[in-house]
């Protein structure tokens, strides 16, 4: 690989693990910050992936849109539609339990995969979304410069406005609520009320994710979200950088990522019968990597200042 | 929908909700005792299906006599998944071991892939003649399936009411400090809780298999259904589980006469959701 493939890898590789920080900040608000369980996080991540390419792409006869709207019309659009999609869901199992509520959004997720595979005149089905577009500048140099731009972007934004919700009232309510229920019902707090906005403001974030994500590719089908990879591999990225922390968040998305991607660059260079089945290998060792975690540093790379 | 349809989708919902009945109890069981969501247990189901199909493809057996050889070689690997991880989360917060059962799903899974290849398998190749009564299809297959399920059940009633084991079972289920203070072996009895969770879940998937085909993803595809069983039921109650998986079958089909089947498992979630809001402990009172 010459220097200029190992760039344009490299900047590959930072902007998307820089989507998956964001997505995992939205995660930290639900879990770290308010203690509510999401395995469903493919589902918001679909949400946001599909709301921006039904707006930005081009005319299509065969389904709604596209609108071809600006791509910063698009990535509103979509942190709006998943916070939407998440109130209506938050709703509906807000009082729910820890283990009832991971059950609840790992359904909502497969809901919202069965409506993306069917629905063909939304999402064109299994054939997926061509042509969303991708970020051009010519003032700025190549595309990928300027993705890796939007992205940064989108990680500091995320992170400074989670970061100022944890410190706020809001914040400390929200810790209260997850320490310690019932005093802060005694303290006359609205509990549900907190847990929903808390639901949805990260939700908005998952939203976002998916939304660069779709620009990054420029084509999306419902394969991509599937529970393996945005839920999972998100989940991961959390709990080793250390949940309730905002850096640890963004640490955990990066150097989990590095551990994907890396060893995909070694498994690719197997015998081709063989690729197929490393990316299960690959699978199996992030399954046993978040039990290591779990049993020896629980509280993960950078852990949860209080 | 003429009366024959009505009952020939009646009898399609028998069938998977037998499939539903058998994973939903071990999933009641183990939440009941370990007071977890073991989000890997379908996963566990697909590993036992597999295991059937390794040994009717290697000592050529039929169907019915590699079913006991996957449900001990499933209940081995479940006793063994939680000595060298759950085993540690006993003490952390439930949320741990939710977040490990799934990391554990996606390793069962992996597994089965790295060992058997992403493809599709059935057990016996060629097509099975269905018997005709009154205008109704009934497949051999799924007379198996319902005979065999029948009969596992009722031995997992024997054991549940008579046995010493059982009634420890049922008593650490209900009252899991009390049981301690009561003298039972707890740690006894959650190596057989896996134990017979994996061996139900290991029939729930060799069933499956027999009615569809093997492939990697064969019985995460119905973890909801099934935890829509268990919670129906009543969390908890292995009983209320077999209600639970024969209603949320037999709902699953009728619904095809009315919605895109492909939103079946939506059905699930809908009626799964709808139990939690309006009435959380199931039909049966289940546990808290």
């Amino acid at each position: 690989m010459d220097m200029g493939g190992l760039l344009n890898y490299a900047i590959f590789f930072a902007t998307f693990a820089g989507i998956f920080a964001v997505v995992a900040l939205g995660l930290n608000v639900q879990w770290g910050l308010s203690g509510q369980f999401n395995f469903g996080i493919a589902g918001f991540f679909a949400v946001g992936s599909y709301t921006t390419a039904i707006l930005t792409s081009e005319p299509v006869a065969t389904r709604i849109g596209g609108f071809d709207l600006p791509i910063v019309v698009g990535l509103i659009a979509a942190m709006i539609l998943s916070a939407l999609v998440a109130w209506a869901v938050g709703w509906v199992t807000a009082g729910l339990r820890t283990d009832y509520l991971a059950i609840a959004t790992i359904g909502v997720a497969e809901c919202i995969r069965l409506i993306v595979k069917n629905e063909d005149w939304l999402t064109n089905g299994v054939r997926g979304i061509p042509g969303i577009p991708r970020l051009a500048a010519d003032w700025f140099g190549p595309s990928p410069w300027i993705m890796l731009l939007l992205v940064a972007a989108c990680v500091i934004f995320a992170y400074a406005a989670i970061e100022a919700a944890r410190a706020s009232p809001w914040g400390r309510l929200q810790l209260a609520i997850r320490e310690n229920e019932r005093g802060a019902t005694a303290a006359g707090k609205n509990i549900a009320r907190a847990r929903l906005e808390a639901f949805v403001f990260g939700a908005a974030f998952m939203g976002l994710g998916g939304a660069l994500y779709a620009h990054l590719f420029g084509f999306i089908s419902p394969e991509a979200f599937g529970p393996n990879f945005s839920t999972f591999l998100v989940w991961v990225m959390l709990i080793a950088g250390g949940s309730g922390n905002n850096k640890g968040a963004i640490l955990g998305s990066f150097v989990i990522w590095l551990i994907w991607s890396g060893t995909e660059i070694l498994t690719n260079r197997l015998p081709v019968e063989y690729v197929n089945q490393a990316g299960a290998l690959r699978l199996l060792l992030i399954g046993l990597l978040v039990q290591v975690v779990l049993i020896y540093r629980p509280q993960g790379l950078l852990p949860e200042k209080l | 929908m003429t009366i024959t349809d009505f009952l020939q989708l009646i009898i399609f919902g028998i069938v998977s909700g037998a499939i539903f009945a058998l994973g939903g109890i071990g999933i009641s069981v183990i939440f009941g005792i370990l007071r977890f969501a073991h989000l890997a247990h379908g996963d566990m189901m697909t590993f036992g299906a597999y295991l059937a199909l390794a040994a009717i493809t290697s000592l050529h057996l039929p169907v019915l006599a590699a079913l006991p050889i996957a449900m001990i070689g499933t209940a081995a690997a479940a006793i063994a998944i939680d000595y060298v991880f759950y085993r540690r989360f006993r003490q952390a917060r439930p949320v741990v071991l939710l977040i490990s059962s799934f990391g554990i799903a996606l390793v069962l899974r992996s597994a089965v892939q790295l060992i058997w290849g992403p493809g599709n398998y059935v057990y016996e190749s060629g097509i099975s003649i269905p018997y005709v009564i009154f205008d109704l299809r009934i497949k051999p297959d799924h007379l198996l399936i319902v005979a065999s399920t029948i009969a596992i059940i009722v031995a997992f009633h024997l054991f549940l009411t008579y046995t010493r084991l059982g009634k420890a079972m049922r008593a650490m289920s209900d009252d899991p400090d009390l049981a301690r203070v009561s003298g039972v072996d707890t740690e006894r009895v959650v190596v057989w809780t896996w134990a017979i969770g994996g061996a139900l879940a290991a029939a729930g998937g060799v069933f499956l298999a027999l009615d569809t085909q093997l492939n990697p993803l064969l019985c995460w595809n119905i973890l909801l259904p099934m935890f829509a069983a268990a919670i129906v039921g009543g969390i908890g109650r292995p009983y209320g589980a077999i209600a639970g998986g024969l209603l949320i079958g037999i709902v699953e089909e009728l619904s095809t006469s009315f919605i895109d089947p492909a939103y079946k498992p939506a059905v699930a979630f809908v009626i799964m959701v709808a139990v939690l809001l309006w009435r959380p402990t199931g039909i049966l009172k289940g546990t808290t």
